[in-house]
């Protein structure tokens, strides 16, 4: 594993990314409760996760931009997006951030630089280039950081990407969130490297691996990359990690089972928000107090939010017709009923 | 007016939109030779910034082109032939038509790109470079797609659809390149949506698309010597298709054959079919004959590859069969 010059946060920066990251959990938790409950019919966990989404997007500036997966809870929270588009998009409202029609797998906000989330593996890696080729064609001091899953360094758009970054010099940073799993699959039947970062080779662009549950590490390795990035030098940044929670929210009631309790639990001993927290009583002096109202803060903002989406009205079904071109003659001019 | 050639008409629109707009950028294979000659020059004109050669990855580069639209450019993308479309169906249809094209995201973004495609079966490019694609992006929402079948329409389709706010995906009929048609040297678009009547008749109405319109008049031509009067109708885009002109003419002459270059099954023409059997069934006299690629891949002998292909004899015997 790389390391990268020891970086030491000041306390409001790292208790900013912790929040970040306490919150995207606790998010996750009350929504897990409501797909339990049959409130939300779908959900892509990413407890476990968080240092990564939340360590990248501190190192990133409100210009630049992301593009997500449809494990996309933590890219949205960690780039700044509402808490209450994303409930209302999980309920189907037309209060969501995609007006009810992307849903869990799509989030999006635009206005923060999250540029859509992608439901197809490895999907948005070419576009996070193209992305990157507009902001170098059109002069904008702007960087693009892409997320994805070890399983997408499979796909021929990983490879096809990497590239086009290299030989276009665009400002990207790949960002793999390596959780050793491509849904159910271990990366080491799957995939003929023991590190993603060593496919950077094959693009002469940089690898690196680090501690993907270190959000300073995260941070401080984006920071670099980010440095790089904007003279156009690519970076692929593997960050360790491990997702707690289902591929998909509901698989163990369908009787997935993969993984050993043993590793779960050794993974939870890594814990990126325990770690973070850690650092901030040990080096800072945090009391348990400070972190009491920061869980009150983020609680009350989840029931806000969650009390939004569930007062938000339903889209109504012709809505379905709306944000697409569509022929208004073929479906109606020709017979259709009334 | 002057007369140009189809390729020459679709390098002026590119010329004069780069010209027009800075954010207007060419990308794909070998464009700046110019492929078989649609970019030539360009690269000369308006730099290797704007007229980006690609590496053969037809996913990687139609998708970076949808990425470099979300953010604030407005690609043109050749594909060499449209045989390769298939490796970037994923980018195109998945992200361009379906998530960028407007709906996942809920029209919070657009996605000004434009695919060009040189198309269809020129004599011994055999099963691999011979396919006419437009009918699997006609059954996936959130693509306009248009088929230029004279110069003039090449220039303003071409035009209209680098405008367009919307993926558009243009095909250019590798069986129309060298036609000569006049077409004016200033700026003009032509409209999506609107079928244009290429020749006026009364008994049958032929509905034809791409090289099959010059391949109708001439069948028109003949039937003509045999006494049948036939209306030529071309649709010039097939999504939006303008439905209205095609049953106005059905409704006038009561028989309708289709001449459409991709295949059979599930085609161009079956879906035209579809929609007059539906919606204008009162005003046939005859059963809709389609004339299309038969249901095999396209051959690499001569002979077969003929044998395959539709044509203005198949066009003559359809009509007949239509008034037996």
């Amino acid at each position: 594993m790389s390391t990268t010059a020891a970086f030491t946060s000041d306390k409001d920066f790292l208790a900013g990314m912790y929040q970040k990251m306490l919150t995207i959990r606790l998010l996750e938790e009350k929504v897990l409760q409501l797909l339990m409950e049959g409130e939300v019919p779908d959900l892509y966990p990413c407890a476990g996760q968080e240092a990564v989404p939340v360590g990248v997007c501190a190192a990133l500036r409100p210009q630049d931009l992301i593009t997500g997966t449809y494990r996309g809870m933590g890219h949205m929270v960690a780039k700044g997006a509402d808490l209450k588009p994303i409930f209302a998009e999980l309920y189907g409202r037309k209060t969501g951030c995609c007006k009810g029609k992307g849903g869990a797998k799509h989030l999006a906000a635009f206005d923060k630089g999250v540029m859509g989330a992608y439901a197809i593996v490895g999907a948005s890696i070419p576009i996070a280039v193209g992305l990157a080729l507009a902001a170098k064609m059109l002069g904008k001091d702007q960087l693009v950081a892409c997320f994805f899953g070890d399983g997408a360094s499979n796909q021929g758009s990983f490879h096809e990407s990497l590239n086009l970054a290299f030989i276009w010099r665009v400002p990207v940073i790949f960002v793999c969130e390596n959780n050793l799993y491509a849904a159910s699959t271990p990366l080491k039947t799957s995939t003929a490297v023991d590190h993603i970062a060593k496919r950077a080779d094959g693009y002469a662009i940089k690898g690196l691996t680090i501690d993907g549950n270190d959000v300073e590490a995260v941070y401080q390795a984006t920071k670099e990359a980010a440095t790089r990035a904007l003279r156009g030098e690519p970076t692929l940044l593997e960050c360790l990690t491990y997702r707690y929670g289902g591929h998909f929210a509901a698989e163990d009631r369908i009787g997935w089972n993969y993984r050993t309790a043993e590793e779960i639990a050794r993974w939870k001993k890594q814990d990126p928000l325990e770690r973070a927290e850690i650092i901030l009583k040990d080096r800072f002096g945090w009391s348990s107090s400070e972190k009491k109202m920061l869980e009150k803060g983020i609680r009350e903002e989840i029931e806000e939010a969650l009390e939004f989406a569930r007062q938000s009205p339903p889209p109504q079904p012709l809505e379905a017709l709306e944000d697409c071109y569509f022929e208004m003659d073929h479906n109606f001019l020709w017979r259709w009923p009334e | 007016m002057r007369e140009i050639r189809y390729i020459q008409a679709i390098n002026e629109a590119l010329r004069e939109e780069m010209r027009r707009d800075p954010r207007v950028f060419v990308l794909g294979e070998d464009i700046r030779q110019g492929a078989f000659g649609q970019t030539k020059g360009l690269v000369q004109e308006f730099g290797e910034t704007r007229v980006l050669d690609t590496p053969i990855s037809e996913n990687g580069f139609c998708g970076a082109a949808v990425g470099a639209a979300m953010n604030g450019l407005r690609p043109v993308v050749e594909l060499m032939l449209s045989s390769f479309a298939y490796l970037a169906m994923e980018q195109i249809l998945m992200e361009g038509a379906r998530m960028e094209g407007r709906y996942t995201f809920g029209s919070q973004i657009q996605v000004p790109v434009t695919f060009r495609f040189l198309t269809g079966a020129s004599g011994h490019n055999g099963p691999q470079h011979s396919d006419q694609p437009y009918p699997m992006f006609m059954n996936n929402p959130g693509l306009k797609i248009v088929l230029p079948s004279t110069p003039f329409d090449m220039k303003g389709l071409l035009k209209q659809a680098i405008r367009d706010n919307d993926p558009v995906l243009v095909l250019e009929s590798i069986n129309l390149l060298g036609k000569q048609g006049s077409v004016p040297e200033g700026d003009y678009t032509v409209p999506f949506g609107q079928a244009t009547l290429r020749k006026e008749g009364t008994d049958v109405t032929v509905v034809a698309l791409l090289h099959l319109v010059d391949a109708a008049l001439e069948a028109a031509q003949i039937l003509e010597q045999e006494g049948v009067s036939v209306e030529v109708i071309d649709p010039r885009t097939l999504v939006p298709l303008d439905r209205r002109t095609i049953l106005d003419s059905v409704a006038k002459t009561g028989r309708l054959v289709i001449a459409d270059d991709s295949h059979r099954t599930c085609g161009a023409a079956a879906e035209i079919a579809a929609g007059v059997a539906d919606e204008g069934f009162g005003f046939l006299k005859a059963p809709i004959k389609r004339v299309t690629r038969l249901d095999v891949p396209i051959p690499y002998s001569e002979p077969l590859e003929k044998y395959v292909l539709p044509n203005k004899d198949r066009i003559c015997q359809a009509v007949r069969d239509t008034l037996r």
